[in-house]
């Protein structure tokens, strides 16, 4: 009990004297752009609570669980066959490490021009941003499947989908995790530049529109939403990768234990 | 002595090794591994394997899988070339943490033997558990193995291994990397779930004694480029004891003979430049 006030203290130390320093700085500031904290953070559930949930909020969650669906289904997919054949590997290596160097925000006005301005061109650019660190962990999950646990695999005479489901899956899920984490902030930022570049709503959309009307306190509750935003997903994803990798943390302490 | 174990095919045995050889190309050339292995391994035989360190034995053992293919010769399992592992074939590996899968739980790592097999969910559950119950873990079945000591993720991995009701289990080094005691326990298991389930074992080692404690027979391997130096029957009673049998005279001379037979193939290795 004692241990989780602290804990807890601690996580919210620190955001809690920012939060202070801004509101201070704010008090002395004759800015208009740096507004007082506490009245945006009163904003949000006007701004954001109203019809905006549905118009704005919503579609902008549903594109982004759509682009890491597809990211993650695609990633994967085409990581383990790439995982597990070296002449593959060979073969598509160069041509991925280039195409992951290229920017995927630079993609968006190409696929405005194929997709067209609407939710796919979105979730489109999405995944293809998300879907590189998850292709290149399952590459390196799969890859790395230990020498015994296949050999193990092979005596079992576990084939095909078998072994793909009992060995290659769990074996190479601690890094398609971990694949997954880092393409959720990177989704995040994808969301909102898609939805900046060519949208009718989202919130990209708004935090731009409020920005052109000088709507700056409504502005600012937007990034502050935006920020909670990608707090409560981190951590959502965390108690999901608690859950499915369960073996994995336990097996983690007990041989650093030993 | 040879003679009696080449040539003629025996049609009662489950493992035929026919001139068995094996070279890894390498870097540096060619390594030849395993030069010309042959011997067989009857129904219900236990059957033990000890060569010096660097022998090749997994190598061999490898070959009889089914992982690896010999560059010479053929392994026959039950009168079938092997190709890629065998129906009917179970192995125990030396490196239980890493055979057993870390993701599922005890019973399903054993339950994973019978997969491919097709069987009722019932019968399967009802082996799971015979098999658990021969090595007296059927109190850990939802733990995960790495919550379990050394040797008992060793028995899970026989466990396994008995629940696919082999024809042949192969051992490859098992007890190499668990403390004495258990290691003294694990031995009497095998031999008792040799009796029990009446399969054919071939059993890796490079510990003397061991190999004449548990084995019928023992066969003696050479140094690099390996070959079978010496077949030699264990003419101790049926049931061991790690008292008694360990302090039989006959016990003594046989363990002795092995062990200088092991010493013979070191200075011949030695000898001969071997790598």
């Amino acid at each position: 009990m004692k241990r989780t006030i602290r804990a807890t203290g601690y996580t919210f130390a620190l955001p809690c004297v920012l939060f202070g320093l801004w509101w201070a700085l704010a008090q002395h500031s004759q800015s208009y752009f740096l507004p007082d904290p506490v009245k945006v953070v009163k904003m949000v559930p006007s701004v954001w609570g109203g019809p905006r949930l549905t118009e704005d909020v919503l579609p902008s969650l549903r594109r982004l669980v759509a682009g890491l669906g597809m990211a993650i289904i695609v990633g994967v997919a085409a990581g383990i066959p790439l995982g597990t054949y070296r002449k593959a590997r060979e073969v598509f290596e160069p041509l991925l490490e280039f195409l992951r160097a290229v920017p995927s925000t630079v993609l968006a006005p190409i696929l405005l021009l194929i997709v067209g301005i609407n939710d796919w061109m979105k979730i489109d650019v999405i995944a293809l941003g998300c879907a590189w660190p998850i292709l290149l962990n399952t590459i390196e999950g799969v890859r790395s499947i230990d020498e015994v646990m296949a050999d193990t695999a092979e005596i079992l005479r576990l084939r095909r989908w078998r072994r793909l489901w009992y060995l290659v899956l769990p074996g190479a899920m601690p890094r398609i995790m971990a694949g997954i984490r880092q393409s959720l902030s990177i989704g995040l930022i994808l969301m909102l530049v898609s939805e900046m570049f060519a949208a009718s709503n989202g919130l990209g959309f708004a935090v731009v529109q409020f920005q052109r009307i000088f709507a700056i306190p409504q502005m600012w509750s937007g990034i502050l939403l935006l920020g909670a935003l990608g707090f409560v997903i981190a951590w959502i994803f965390g108690r999901l990768e608690k859950r499915v990798l369960r073996w994995y943390f336990g097996l983690k302490e007990t041989t650093s234990a030993g | 002595m040879l003679d009696e174990l080449s040539g003629v095919r025996d049609r009662g045995a489950v493992l035929e090794v026919a001139s068995v050889g094996k070279v890894y190309a390498t870097k540096g050339g060619q390594t030849e591994a395993l030069r010309d292995i042959t011997f067989s391994v009857g129904q219900g035989e236990f059957v033990c394997i000890v060569g010096p360190s660097g022998s090749g034995k997994t190598t061999l053992l490898k070959c009889i899988a089914g992982l690896l293919s010999p560059t010479s010769g053929e392994a026959r399992f039950s009168g079938r070339r092997i190709g890629e592992p065998p129906e009917g074939l179970a192995v125990v590996f030396q490196e239980y943490g890493r055979s057993l899968f870390p993701w599922m739980s005890v019973a399903a790592n054993v339950g994973l033997a019978l997969k491919p097999m097709g069987l009722a969910k019932a019968e399967c559950q009802g082996r799971v558990i015979e098999a658990l119950r021969a090595v007296g873990l059927e109190h850990v079945s939802q733990s995960y193995p790495w919550q379990l000591s050394g040797g008992m993720q060793q028995r899970v991995a026989i466990a396994r291994a008995v629940a696919s009701q082999p024809r042949l289990l192969l051992m490859d080094e098992p007890f190499a990397a668990v403390d004495a005691q258990t290691r003294a326990e694990l031995e009497d298991l095998v031999r008792r779930l040799w009796h029990q389930f009446g399969m054919t074992i071939l059993f890796v080692t490079h510990d003397v004694d061991e190999s004449v404690y548990l084995g019928g027979r023992v066969l003696v391997l050479s140094g690099a480029p390996t070959v079978i130096q010496e077949n030699l029957e264990v003419d101790l009673p049926d049931v061991r004891d790690q008292l008694t049998t360990r302090r039989m005279e006959r016990f003594v001379e046989l363990r002795a003979h092995v062990y200088e037979q092991i010493q013979l193939a070191k200075r011949r290795n030695v000898a001969a430049g071997g790598t």
